[in-house]
């Protein structure tokens, strides 16, 4: 399988180390390199052993919210004979990302290890990969995948000579981001409309089809067996405190050698977009970057400079969220940007509370209108105070999604909506503030 | 309603994914897999799997309006789905977008009167790193140029 | 009990109650749309954010629990603002077309916006437009109105077990649908109309006729089948408009039936009687009242062998006073009615038994239920709605001995088919699973009668469980007939009528030689010949029925809907009836035996509907119940009667009409909304 984009010398590789290698999605070729052996060290262990190794990783969620993966499993309710899953979230969707897509296509056995451990971890019996839809080719990839592993005795009954039993599955999406939210993901594996469930209870206490469920993004499933190898401190030595390890980064935008490239948390957002990225594309200068996928808000070219990992990028007033960077020149029209992901929420929302629903809609036609030239100052005015309003109040993490990006670029790139407002001759009036 | 044997091997195997008394967690794979066989959602399929599934017609329509990737409508031959998402449309997505328009002649999830192209602008793939991006049916076109696109369309005249 | 603070009060709480109940005890409104009492939760519309301290974010009272030392505000700034943002977003798609909207006035919409929004909207953008729909005769859906509280989804769902409406389509086009596509095929109980907290569901028999508050509300109890749900019947003009229940007051909650939200219509059909008739040269003909009396009354004095027909739906005191003239002036026992249920032989069983025959609340909270014989979502609405949510909120047991599919069968945890005669084969099968609950109430249809009531009693009896009955039976007062004596044997309260029996209502039917008949209310040559071809026949009735054709003369009735009294409905409680429009031409049944009575010189006593029960309070086993629950509106449980009934009943007499959700007897011709909707095979949602 070829690459889409050639490596860098600079990134520390991972969970992508069998990226580019010859047959690297095949057993055989799992097997030569240390394959399964985090895996048979697991079983060797009792359960919170597991997770603590975990636990001591400092491993956190990939997907964009980054909660400690090691905590999520020790939430799996103990001494119950219920029966309990393994969820694998591979419906990467949010715009910016397509790291997940590359780990299933170039080292899918490291997803189905970090699956089993995860399965040990907890006791669970069967697992699904829920594939977003447009990535069909994956699906029919992993399942060949899978026929292979069941028939070599690495899934299924007693596997690898272990007496563990499990069993796993592909489960393919059809086409709706808010399958990304995790219980959204759940309704959507039950087959019905991707609605997020009320939580509490977790999927941890009750996920898919009701039962104790472990649910996490690929990237940290594919973390895990080399965890379990070399330990939970040599990960977490590879990134900064509480922020272990190496992250899968989708550079993307206007850069002269976008990629998905994996590099240790704590990295200098800078020093990756210019060594790595190889700086700006046709010596522009940069203007803005999405830092983490479309849902984050927005940095200026003036506030890159800081350290990539989650707790210096909460600092920033951002998240490093699902890892998808794109990165903006001089040229960019921030105002079409803003509706440009304005338009996505509208289309993705899943209509399911108010404020997402309507509030996504508001703004995707006022933003549509300035662009159209039609906009007046209080509309610029409007957009951050509708943000707001949705922003913590929305049933799941959409409408914060939506709000978020949306509030920094009208924050950050006023004058560029001013300018657009400027055009149009009935632009002033006075917008009425709801106290 | 009949399908290929395939297709009922497929489905024949889905079942057995779930938990005992939940399979109607297939339904959502069985429209996909189905919707490549007939060519659209059609009433019948929609009746066929919600009787197989225990469920209400009701309660396929319901999952078949939410997700995009189920129409209702047969699609052209190739299906051209084209990103215009942020990562896209910084490279141009948005500009290849309106040449597929032009070229094909039809706009946003429409069809061409032979049944060949249909056309739809579409949200982020996961491509973006290698944007801008287009799917054709399930392929993926990666870093498409305007030349390469005509390339593209092109070839499957 | 869980210690909270709600807007600094203290306020207690039983554990596990949410927020937003618990907030309502202590008299502090939190608003909501989405929530709904005994509903599954959706913490969809956001309107009941709440700030709660320590939370990081605001949070919906609809889906928190309380919890030990919780502090909470409901009037903090944040929430405030939250609300009216809120109510600004709804309002950007909603198309504020109040002034012809029938929701208007008593739309939660308005009150919200009123009470918590904004006065002004910034919202400048097109709206979203999609036109009406029309589902089936009596629902009609406009999508922009719609909040998507997804209320009407879930009373559809999970109240009537129907599942008739869902969600279709994402994001802002999301709308609500119904189950075939372009039209309802369901219940049409109209529940999804009155649950609608906006106009977005409209009802096909009242929209566009008034604005709420033009109306009088009257409650009185449903006339068409025996659960005696409480309907408020709102009156414009002396016509009724509309049928529902919203402010809960009756047994039923807000539950209603398509009869008891829409069959009122009846009530104003052009055929309804509006003058007496007598037959004169072999027609009928109109005439005065004085004119018809009097011709009664002649007959009624010529003495002879007369009979006397009562029915399932007249009042308790009309009933009651109807056997009283019959056994006291006429000197005949030759009194019966159409006999649905066999709760004669019921009583008789019980006697000297603990168990005892349970209520409307018992099909609610009783651990297991047990049906035979009766396919209840059909039959017996409300009872069925009962044990839905019985099953919903308590996990009752259900049980199903049915000659057929029915919609319980979903929720059984035992279900047997059996044929129409032997259910008792079939329960024996489920006698293990019985014996194991700890208590149960049954509920059978007319398959049991006769020795299978006695049979029935000794098999549950043997379960060693308590057992509560309930002996379904077919009209609004059904029941009452029963017990005020409109029988040959037995007299009010089931003791033994003077003198010897008499006739029953086939052997009257069948008998060549009656002088006189009296049909009150019935309609018993439906399905009888009557041999005497001499009788006199007086009939009192709202419509020409096909005894009513038969007759000498014909008194105009007034309908359940135009009287005060009371009924007693499947399960022995006693309600009153509540005149809700004025009679045109018709007078009541009460009326007529009074001026009967007052005609022959005979003295029955103040003839009202008040003194007559009081009477019936007197001498009636059971009935001794406090006036103050009735008057008020509310129902009154009679005490069974525990003792020997001296029965004399052959149970091939009982025979239920089996109604279905679209059909009510003798009244089914003249409702148009139940001809209408009959298209819509409901009994497909089995």
């Amino acid at each position: 399988m070829k690459l889409y984009n050639a490596p860098s010398p600079l990134e520390t590789k991972v969970v992508s180390k069998r990226f580019g290698m010859e047959n690297s999605w095949k057993l055989d070729t799992y097997l030569a390199t240390g394959g399964f052996e985090g895996f048979k060290k697991a079983m060797a262990m009792s359960c919170d052993e597991v997770i603590n190794e975990v636990k001591s990783s400092s491993l956190r969620g990939r997907g964009g919210a980054g909660f400690p993966t090691g905590m999520k499993w020790g939430f799996v309710p103990r001494n119950t004979d219920a029966p309990k899953y393994v969820v694998v979230n591979a419906d990467e969707s949010e715009p910016g990302t397509c790291k997940d897509r590359l780990l299933m296509e170039h080292d899918p056995y490291l997803l189905i290890e970090g699956i089993l451990i995860a399965a040990k971890a907890v006791g669970a019996s069967k697992g699904w990969i829920y594939i977003r839809g447009e990535y069909r080719y994956l699906v029919d990839h992993i399942d060949a995948v899978l026929k292979e592993a069941y028939q070599r005795g690495y899934m299924g009954k007693n596997i690898a000579g272990t007496g563990f039993d499990f069993d796993l599955y592909t489960q393919i999406g059809a086409g709706a981001y808010e399958c990304g939210e995790e219980s959204a993901l759940l309704e959507s594996l039950e087959g019905k409309r991707g609605v997020p469930r009320i939580r509490p209870p977790f999927p941890a206490v009750s996920g898919a089809f009701q039962a104790p469920t472990v649910l996490n993004n690929v990237e940290t499933f594919c973390a895990v067996p080399d965890i379990l190898r070399n330990g939970g401190k040599w990960f977490a030595d590879l990134g900064t405190p509480k922020n272990g390890g190496t992250r899968m980064v989708c550079l993307a935008g206007h850069v002269n050698k976008p990629g998905v490239y994996e590099v240790p948390l704590g990295m200098n957002m800078m020093y990756f977009i210019n060594e790595i990225g190889g700086g700006m594309r046709g010596g522009k200068k940069m203007k803005a970057l999405i830092p983490g996928g479309s849902s984050c808000p927005l940095l200026r070219a003036d506030e890159c400079d800081i350290a990539m990992d989650y707790d210096s990028m909460a600092k920033a007033g951002t998240m490093l969220g699902s890892g998808g960077m794109m990165v903006m020149d001089e040229d960019t029209d921030m105002v079409k940007v803003a509706l440009r992901i304005m338009r996505f929420y509208k289309h993705e929302s899943c209509g399911w509370c108010i404020p997402c629903r309507e509030g996504t809609t508001w703004l995707q036609k006022m933003l549509a209108r300035i662009v159209d030239g039609n906009g007046a100052t209080r509309d610029i005015d409007l957009i951050g105070d509708l943000a707001k309003n949705m922003l913590g109040r929305t049933f799941c993490p959409l409408g914060d999604a939506a709000a978020m990006p949306t509030i920094s670029i009208v924050e950050k790139f006023r004058p560029e909506f001013e300018a657009y407002v400027a055009k149009n001759p009935f632009a002033s009036s006075e917008l009425v503030q709801v106290a | 309603m009949t399908f290929s044997p395939g297709l009922e091997a497929r489905f024949a195997d889905l079942l057995t994914h779930y938990p005992e008394g939940r399979h109607r967690g297939a339904l959502i794979p069985m429209l996909m897999y189905a919707q490549d066989e007939v060519g659209a959602v059609t009433p019948d399929l929609m009746a066929e799997l919600a009787a197989r599934l225990g469920i209400s017609v009701l309660q396929v329509d319901e999952v078949v309006g939410y997700y995009s990737m189920l129409h209702k409508k047969p699609q052209g031959k190739y299906h051209v789905q084209i990103c215009t998402n942020v990562a896209c449309m910084l490279l141009g997505g948005a500009e290849l977008y309106e040449q597929a328009c032009t070229r094909l002649g039809v706009g946003h999830k429409q069809t061409q009167a032979s049944g060949r192209f249909s056309l739809e602008e579409v949200e982020c793939i996961g491509a973006c790193s290698w944007a801008p991006a287009i799917q054709v049916n399930y392929d993926f076109h990666h870093d498409v140029t305007p030349a390469k696109l005509d390339e593209i369309l092109e070839g499957l005249q | 009990m869980v210690k909270l603070t709600i807007n600094e009060i203290a306020v207690e709480a039983p554990p596990g109650m949410l927020l937003i109940d618990a907030a309502k005890l202590a008299g502090i409104e939190i608003p909501a749309f989405c929530y709904y009492e005994g509903m599954a939760l959706q913490a969809a519309c956001r309107m009941c954010l709440v700030e709660i301290e320590k939370a990081p974010k605001l949070m919906a009272a609809c889906v928190v629990p309380v919890a030990e030392g919780m502090v909470v505000r409901t009037e903090a700034p944040a929430v405030v603002k939250a609300r009216k943002t809120t109510l600004e977003f709804l309002l950007t798609n909603h198309p504020l077309d109040c002034p012809v909207c029938d929701k208007g006035g008593e739309c939660e919409l308005q009150d919200m916006v009123f009470k918590y929004g904004v006065g002004e909207s910034r919202y400048t953008e097109e709206k979203v437009h999609v036109p009406e729909k029309q589902w089936s005769p009596v629902v009609f859906y406009d999508g922009p109105r719609c909040i998507l509280c997804y209320r009407c989804v879930r009373v559809c769902g999970e109240g009537m077990g129907v599942g008739a409406l869902g969600v279709v389509n994402r994001g802002i086009n999301s709308e609500i649908a119904p189950s075939h596509g372009d039209h309802l095929e369901c219940d049409e109980c109209g529940a999804c109309i009155d649950i609608c907290p906006v106009g977005a569901l409209t009802s096909g028999a009242y929209r566009y006729k008034t604005r709420p508050w033009e109306m009088e509300h009257t409650g009185t109890i449903c006339t068409h089948c025996s659960n005696g749900c409480k309907t408020t019947l709102g009156v414009r003009t002396n016509e009724i408009v509309r049928g529902n229940n919203r402010d809960r007051s009756g047994i039923n909650g807000e539950f209603l039936c398509v009869k008891g939200r829409y069959a009122f219509d009846f009530n104003h059909h052009t055929e309804r009687l509006q003058t007496p008739l007598m037959r004169v040269n072999g027609k009928l003909e109109e005439v005065s009242w004085s004119r018809a009396l009097q011709a009664v009354v002649e007959k009624f004095k010529a003495g002879g062998k007369a009979g006397v027909i009562g029915s399932t739906r007249i009042s308790n005191e009309e009933a009651y006073l109807l056997q009283k003239f019959a056994r006291t002036t006429l000197h005949t026992n030759n009194i019966d009615h159409h006999r649905s249920g066999d709760v004669v032989t019921l009583l008789d069983s019980l006697s000297g038994k603990s168990a005892t025959l349970g209520t409307a609340d018992d099909c609610y909270n009783a651990k297991a239920v047990l049906i035979i014989g009766a396919d209840l979502s059909q039959q017996q609405p409300f009872l069925a709605n009962q044990i839905r949510a019985n099953y919903r909120h308590h996990n009752a047991a259900v049980y199903v001995a049915t000659t057929g599919v029915v919609r319980e069968d979903k929720i059984a945890k035992s279900s047997v088919r059996n044929t129409e005669t032997d259910w008792l084969t079939g329960l024996h099968s489920m006698r293990e699973k019985l014996a194991t609950e700890p208590e149960l109430l049954v509920l059978f249809g007319d398959a049991v009668k006769g020795e299978g009531v006695r049979n029935l009693v000794a098999f549950t009896e043997s379960l060693g469980i308590p057992v509560k009955y309930i002996c379904l039976v077919d009209y609004a007062n059904s029941r009452g007939a029963m017990d005020m004596g409109l029988l040959p044997d037995l007299g009010p309260g089931y003791h033994a009528a003077e003198g010897t029996p008499g006739l029953t209502l086939p052997e009257m039917m069948a008998a060549t030689d009656m002088d006189l008949l009296w049909v009150v209310g019935a309609n018993p040559l439906k399905r009888h010949k009557f041999a005497s071809e001499k009788a006199f026949v007086v009939v009192h009735d709202m419509f020409l029925t096909e005894t009513a054709q038969r007759a000498d003369v014909v008194l105009p009735a007034a309908s359940a809907y135009e009287k005060n009294g009371t009924v007693t409905n499947v399960c022995g409680q006693v309600q009153r009836l509540k005149k809700a429009v004025e009679t045109v031409g018709s007078k009541t049944d009460l009326t007529i035996i009074g001026l009967i009575a007052r005609a022959m010189g005979v003295n029955l006593g103040k003839v009202d509907a008040d003194a007559v029960f009081a009477e019936i309070q007197k001498t009636v086993r059971g009935y001794n119940v406090p006036l103050p629950v009735i008057v008020t509106g509310g129902a009154a449980q009679t005490m069974p009667v525990n003792g020997r009934v001296p029965s004399t009943v052959l149970p091939e007499l009982i025979q239920s009409s089996r109604d279905t959700l679209f059909t009510t007897g003798s009244l089914t011709k003249y409702s148009k909304i139940l001809n209408d909707v009959m298209e819509a095979p409901g009994g497909l949602y089995r």
